[in-house]
């Protein structure tokens, strides 16, 4: 059933509404365990608009196989997704830095406060990202250390490549996933594809992984296919390339390669002299996880991160 | 006067951003003057650029204290402002939210930590800021609370009002609370316009400063002594807000006194032009901030109160 979470007036003859889809068991008992599937917290990340429409169809193919409450939320940000804004059109914040929200603040605060109370009690809640336009991310799972001993037994049953245990930073406390977190709804976040595309396989992937971890708590009784074990990177380096010239980056290298410190990754060149500015090579070895897209870069752009082997 | 390079980056397609800086005095770091960071703080960047010329005028004149050396750093983001856009252009990522920096991170990151390692180490930081709910202020000095500011020293810029804020998570990575964590008393004084150029306010900010570095002794300047600030915690004004969305019209302005029952807006049908909604005072007080653009959602914060002060 779609229903409503939040809707407010805009000024001329329109509302800003949040919608979820909520799926239920044919013959609920009441005591259900409950999951959410959010996504379109930023309106360039499309990623997880086809996880939403794949898992749906899933669950309405086979519903007597449900056991549990599936909510999806397909669009925290609509105006966002609909005009092409990473961010809130009209406001400063990106949304992911206001959770969980303010009922006494600005319209948007006061709208995230009650989207986090709908989200509050779910017994899982899945957040999807895509990166954004600049980068290509291998299927991951991002964790605050804080929060890795609920939440990476979980990751690992997500059917993801990689499952990333970060640093927490007091930033990233106003997050989605933080303050769900903080309250006791596990929260995972997902960051596949890049942005403003769909990449139709990890589409698929994740809708395994979601099923699988379903399954597990007892909430889908249908089939799963195989689901991967990610490498998680508690013990690993992660190694960082950022670009030192400004220009064209042409990267030589897929995303999921593994590749040797040394190697050429990729080249930025200067399009008015016919000149490379600047030969990127791999600053450790391993698996390059995030490969940059958007070629024009500045000093400081992100051109890929590459995971490491087991630190000695 | 000197006039130093403070960054430079290379740019793939445009002039290198060139952030520069002003320098007045010798000597022991005392005073730094941030203005514009964000591409449309056309204001604040006016302010400074008025400052930098008071304070070359008084230079000339050796007004400026022995083993007193100021700074003034006009514009961060002019990349920003020359094609009429708030943030970097490139990746739409807010400098003011990326302090102390990181000179090998991300680009805006790197314009960060390059800017604020020649801006700290300074006894006292000024910045003009602009807020992230646009409207309109009674200028004020802002300050956040993260057990080192000294709101007592805020009031001698002789402004009407002090404003102290309980730092959320996200303002931890902006210039006024790293300062203070790197020991700089920082002030962030708000003037009336952000996108557009207020002349008194602008003058007003101006002779702020200016007051400032003469009580601390950085200056020899004579001007009028100001207001005696009223000191309030953010969490102590009132906010109003709208119970539709329409065409909003403005009743009463920052600075008015108001009592409760007070029509303070009205919200107009967007289509058939009668009044749908009269926002109400719901205490009596001083307005401290108003919404200015023409249009308003349901549920927006329009006003902000002083509860129960007078003029
Ligand atoms: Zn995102």
């Amino acid at each position: 059933m779609i229903e409503t979470v939040v809707s407010m007036e805009l000024p001329v003859d329109e509302k800003l509404t949040i919608r979820k889809n909520r799926i239920m068991p044919t013959h609920p008992s009441g005591e259900e365990k409950r999951i959410a599937i959010v996504t379109g917290t930023h309106g360039d990340e499309l990623e997880g608009q086809f996880v939403c429409y794949e898992l749906l169809r899933r669950l309405k193919a086979e519903p007597g196989y449900l056991k549990g409450i599936v909510d999806v939320y397909p669009a925290l940000n609509p105006l966002g997704i609909d005009s092409i804004t990473r961010g809130i059109p009209m406001f400063d914040l990106d949304m992911n830095r206001i959770f969980p929200g303010n009922e006494e603040g600005p319209m948007m605060e006061s709208m995230v406060y009650r989207l986090t109370e709908d989200l509050k009690g779910a017994d899982l809640c899945v957040d999807i990202h895509a990166s954004n336009i600049f980068l290509m991310e291998l299927p991951q799972v991002r964790i605050n250390e804080l929060t890795a001993e609920t939440l990476v037994p979980l990751a690992r049953k997500i059917n993801v490549d990689f499952v990333w245990v970060h640093a927490s930073a007091t930033v990233l406390e106003s997050t989605l996933a933080y303050s769900l977190n903080c309250v006791g709804t596990p929260t995972l976040v997902v960051e596949m594809g890049v942005g403003m595309r769909i990449t139709k396989t990890y589409g698929y992937q994740l809708v395994e992984g979601i099923l699988n971890v379903m399954k597990e708590m007892g909430v889908w009784e249908g089939s799963v296919g195989e689901v991967r074990t990610p490498v998680v990177s508690t013990d690993r380096e992660v190694g960082y390339l950022n670009a030192d010239s400004a220009g064209i980056y042409v990267p030589k290298i897929k995303i999921g390669e593994q590749v040797e410190k040394g190697a050429l990754l990729g080249e930025i060149l200067n399009p008015l002299t016919g000149d490379v500015e600047q030969a990127v090579t791999a600053p450790i070895s391993g698996l390059v996880f995030t490969r940059r897209e958007y070629p024009v870069v500045y000093s400081g752009s992100l051109l890929g991160r590459i995971l490491g082997g087991v630190e000695k | 006067m000197r006039k130093t390079e403070i960054y430079n980056m290379k740019s793939p397609y445009r002039e290198d951003l060139k952030i520069s800086g002003y320098s007045f005095g010798h000597g022991r770091k005392s005073a730094c003057i941030v203005g514009s960071i964000r591409g449309n703080e056309v204001q604040q960047l006016y302010v400074c650029s008025q400052i930098v010329r008071k304070l070359e005028e008084l230079e000339a004149a050796n007004a400026i204290t022995a083993d007193r050396e100021i700074l003034v750093v006009p514009s961060v983001n002019h990349h920003a402002m020359n094609i009429g856009k708030r943030f970097w252009p490139v990746d739409n990522t807010d400098i003011n939210r990326m302090f102390p920096g990181y000179d090998l991170g991300e680009t805006t990151q790197r314009i960060a930590a390059g800017v604020f390692e020649k801006v700290k180490d300074y006894d006292y930081g000024i910045q003009f800021a602009s807020f992230y709910m646009p409207g309109d202020f009674i200028p004020h000095v802002r300050m956040m609370d993260t057990g080192k500011q000294n709101t007592s020293l805020a009031g001698l810029f002789g402004l009407p009002y002090v404003v102290v804020r309980k730092p959320k998570p996200i303002d931890t990575t902006t210039l006024n609370y790293n300062w203070q964590i790197w020991d700089t008393n920082a002030f962030s004084l708000y003037t009336m316009e952000t996108d557009f150029i207020d002349e008194v306010s602008a003058r007003q900010a101006v002779s702020a400063v200016l007051r400032f570095l003469t009580r601390m002794g950085i200056l020899k300047y004579n001007s009028h002594n100001g207001y005696i600030s009223t000191v309030i915690g953010e969490e102590e004004l009132t906010s109003v807000r709208t119970s539709c969305g329409g065409i909003y019209r403005r009743l009463c302005h920052p600075g008015d006194e108001v009592h409760m029952g007070m029509p303070l807006a009205e919200i107009v049908h967007p289509y058939e032009g009668n009044v749908i909604s009269t926002v109400l005072s719901p205490t009596e007080g001083i307005v401290f901030f108003t919404h200015k653009k023409p249009l308003v959602t349901e549920n927006e914060v329009i006003f902000k109160i002083i509860r129960r002060l007078h003029e």
